[in-house]
C-alpha cells in the first residue's frame, strides 16, 4: 500500500481529495443551516448534462471547461427548482426530485451518445458518475485545488457576514448587508464545491460529502466557528482516508469509500457526541429518572403505613 | 410478439405503476424519499444476491422491500432524534448506497451484477430472459414481475382508497379517525420499494425517480381530484415511456435516459399550458387583472 501512496501522482490526488473534503465540510455547514441538505444532491445530478455537452463541444476532457459546463447546468437546475416551486403549488421536495432525475436522464442520454462515438469510450466521462480520483492528472488537480481554496477563502473571509445571513437575515439586512448578494454568493460556493467534487467523488455521492460532515460536527458543538472547523476536519479526513483505500484496488471507485468513512464519523458522533449524542442523552435520562424516583420514594404519600 | 412490442409493454407497465405510486409521493410531500429508496434498493439487491447467488425472482423483491423499509425506518429514527428530515435522508441513502457500490465493485464485480446496469437499467435485454406461462406462452421475466407488482399496487390502492386519501391530505384527521397512519406509512414505503425494484431492470435506479415523480407532478397541475390525478398520472407515465422509447430509437441512445427526459417534456408542457396552474394562464390572468 505504501508503494502506491508514495508515488507522486497519488500524493497529489490525496492532497486534493483532502482539500475538497475541507471545502465540502465548510460549505456543508452553510447548507445545513439553510436547511437545504438535499439541494446539493439535486444540483450534483443536474450538473451531468453540462459536463457531457461541454465535452461534445470542445471534444477533449479539459477539467476546467467541463467544470464551467457543469456549473451552468447545475445553476439551470437551481433556477428551475426555484421557478417551479414559486409559481405553482408543487413543493420544493417534488421540484428537486424532478430536476434531479430528468437532468440526470438527459445526461445519461447524451453520455450514451458520446460513448458510442469513436474515441468517446476513452473519454473517461463515466468516472464522473462514481468518481475516480485516481484518474485525475496534474492539471485537473491544479484546477480543483485553485477552486477549492477560492471557496474556502470566501467562506472564511466573510465568516461574520455568513453568520448573520444564516441566523438573523432581517438584522443583517438592517445592517446594510445585501441578502440577494449573499444568496448569489451562497449559490456560487455551493455549485463550485459540487462541480469540483464530481470528478473525485461522482455526481451521485458528492452530496454526502456536503451533508454528513456538517451534521456530524453538529453533535459536538453549539458554536458556528467550532462547527465549521470540525466539519472541515471530518470532511478532510474522510476525503484522505477514502481516497487512500480506493487506491489499493484496481478501478475501485473513490466516492463510495469516502462516504463510508464519513458515515463512520457520523455514527461515532451520533453515539458519543457532546451535544444531543445518544449515549449522553441516555445517561442524562437515567440520572434524571433515578433522581426522580428517589424524590418520589421520599414523598410521604408513598411511605408505607405504620413506619 | 415482436421485440419492440415487448419493450414497449414493459416500459408502459413501468409508467403505469410508477405513475400511480407517484401521485401519493407527491401528495404526501415525500418525493425525495423515493430518491432515497431507489438508491438503497441497490444494497438490498446486492445483499440478496450475495446470500442466494440468484439474480431473479422473489429473493430480489424481498431484499428490496427490506432495504426500502430499513431506509424508511432509519430516516424516521434519525428524524425523531431531532435531525432535519432531508439531512437524515441524505445521510442514510448515500451511506447505504455507497456500501452497495463497494460490495459490487470489490467482491462481485465480475459477476452478472453490473453497477452501470443497475443505475441505468438495460431494457434492451429484457426480451431475452423469458419464462413460459400458461396460455400466453413465453413472456420476459421482468414483464411478468412488473405485471404482478402493478396488480399489487392497484389492489392496495383500491382496497385502502379512502385511507390513502385521508392520510395523504390530512394526516391529523386520519389519526383522529383511528386510521393507523404508521402502518399506512410503512405499507406505502413497501409499495414504493417493490415498484422500484421491479422497474430496476427496465429503467435503473435513478430514472425510476423520474418515472415516479414527474408524471404525478404534471398531473397535479391539471386537476384537483385524486381519482383524475391517478388516471392522468398513469397515462402520462405510459405516454412518456412510449415517447422515450422512440426518441431513443431515433438517436440511438439510452432508452431509460430518454424516458426520463420525456417525462420532463410532459412536465414542461403542463407547466406552461395547464389551464389553472400553468405559467401562461397565470401570467395572462395577472395581466388581465392589471387592466381591469
Amino acid at each position: 500500500m505504501w508503494s502506491i501512496l508514495s508515488t507522486s501522482n497519488t500524493q497529489w490526488v490525496l492532497f486534493s481529495a483532502t482539500i475538497l473534503g475541507i471545502a465540502a465540510g465548510i460549505v456543508g455547514c452553510l447548507s445545513y443551516w439553510k436547511k437545504q441538505s438535499l439541494m446539493s444532491d439535486a444540483l450534483a445530478h443536474a450538473a451531468l448534462p453540462g459536463v457531457v455537452i461541454t465535452f461534445l463541444i470542445i471534444g477533449e476532457k479539459n477539467l476546467f471547461f467541463l467544470i464551467i459546463g457543469a456549473a451552468i447546468s447545475a445553476l439551470l437546475g437551481a433556477f428551475f427548482i426555484q421557478w417551479v416551486q414559486s409559481s405553482t403549488r408543487i413543493t420544493e421536495d417534488t421540484a428537486m426530485g424532478m430536476t434531479l432525475s430528468v437532468f440526470f436522464g438527459l445526461g445519461i442520454m447524451l453520455l450514451t451518445v458520446v460513448n458510442r462515438t469513436a474515441g468517446g469510450n476513452q473519454s473517461g466521462l463515466d468516472s464522473f458518475i462514481f468518481g475516480q480520483a485516481a484518474a485525475m492528472v496534474r492539471s485537473d488537480v491544479n484546477t480543483m485545488l485553485a477552486l477549492a481554496f477560492f471557496v474556502i477563502l470566501i467562506v472564511i473571509a466573510g465568516f461574520k457576514e455568513w453568520k448573520l445571513y444564516l441566523f438573523d437575515p432581517s438584522f443583517a439586512k438592517g445592517l446594510g448587508l445585501s441578502l440577494s448578494l449573499m444568496n448569489v454568493l451562497y449559490t456560487t460556493v455551493l455549485v463550485t464545491t459540487i462541480v469540483i467534487g464530481i470528478q473525485a467523488v461522482g455526481v451521485i455521492l458528492i452530496a454526502a460529502l456536503l451533508i454528513i460532515p456538517s451534521v456530524s460536527a453538529r453533535y459536538w458543538t453549539q458554536k458556528l466557528k467550532t462547527m465549521f472547523l470540525l466539519s472541515a476536519c471530518f470532511g478532510g479526513i474522510s476525503g484522505a482516508i477514502g481516497t487512500a483505500i480506493s487506491a489499493i484496488g484496481r478501478g475501485w471507485p473513490t466516492g463510495p469509500f469516502i462516504v463510508v468513512v464519513a458515515a463512520l464519523f457520523f455514527i461515532i458522533s451520533l453515539v458519543f457526541g457532546k451535544e444531543k449524542g445518544i449515549l449522553l442523552k441516555h445517561l442524562q435520562f437515567r440520572k434524571q429518572q433515578k433522581a426522580h424516583s428517589q424524590e418520589i420514594g421520599h414523598h410521604p404519600v408513598f411511605q408505607k403505613e405504620g413506619k | 410478439m415482436t421485440y419492440t412490442a415487448w419493450i414497449i409493454i414493459t416500459a408502459s407497465l413501468v409508467g403505469l405503476s410508477c405513475g400511480l405510486i407517484g401521485v401519493f409521493l407527491v401528495l404526501r410531500k415525500m418525493a425525495m424519499m423515493s430518491d432515497a429508496i431507489s438508491h438503497t434498493v441497490l444494497l438490498g439487491i446486492v445483499v440478496a444476491y450475495l446470500m442466494t447467488r440468484e439474480l431473479s425472482g422473489p429473493h430480489m423483491l424481498i431484499g428490496a422491500i427490506l432495504a426500502g423499509l430499513l431506509t424508511a425506518f432509519l430516516v424516521q429514527w434519525l428524524h425523531n432524534l431531532d435531525l432535519e428530515l432531508h439531512a437524515s435522508m441524505g445521510i442514510v441513502f448515500t451511506t447505504l448506497f455507497a456500501i452497495g457500490v463497494i460490495l459490487i465493485s470489490t467482491s462481485i464485480g465480475n459477476a452478472h451484477l453490473d453497477i452501470q446496469h443497475a443505475l441505468m437499467g438495460e431494457i434492451t435485454f429484457v426480451p431475452f430472459h423469458t419464462m413460459e406461462l400458461p396460455i400466453v406462452g413465453a413472456v420476459p421475466v421482468t414483464t411478468v414481475m412488473l405485471a404482478v407488482v402493478l396488480l399489487i399496487v392497484v389492489i392496495t390502492i383500491i382496497v385502502f382508497y379512502k385511507e390513502w386519501k385521508i392520510t395523504s391530505f390530512d394526516p391529523a384527521l386520519a389519526a383522529s379517525l383511528g386510521i393507523p397512519i404508521v402502518f399506512m406509512h410503512y405499507l406505502f414505503m413497501s409499495l414504493v420499494s417493490i415498484t422500484t425494484v421491479a422497474a430496476f431492470d427496465a429503467v435503473g435506479a435513478i430514472m425510476v425517480v423520474a418515472m415516479l415523480i414527474t408524471p404525478a407532478a404534471s398531473a397535479y397541475l391539471w386537476t384537483d381530484k385524486l381519482s383524475i390525478m391517478l388516471l392522468l398520472s398513469s397515462s402520462f407515465g405510459v405516454i412518456s415511456a412510449i415517447i422515450g422509447y422512440y426518441i431513443a430509437a431515433w438517436i440511438d441512445t439510452s432508452i431509460s435516459g430518454s424516458m426520463a427526459f420525456a417525462t420532463g417534456i410532459i412536465f414542461i408542457i403542463s407547466f406552461l399550458l395547464s389551464p389553472t396552474h400553468g405559467f401562461l394562464s397565470r401570467s395572462l390572468g395577472k395581466q388581465r387583472n392589471q387592466f381591469s
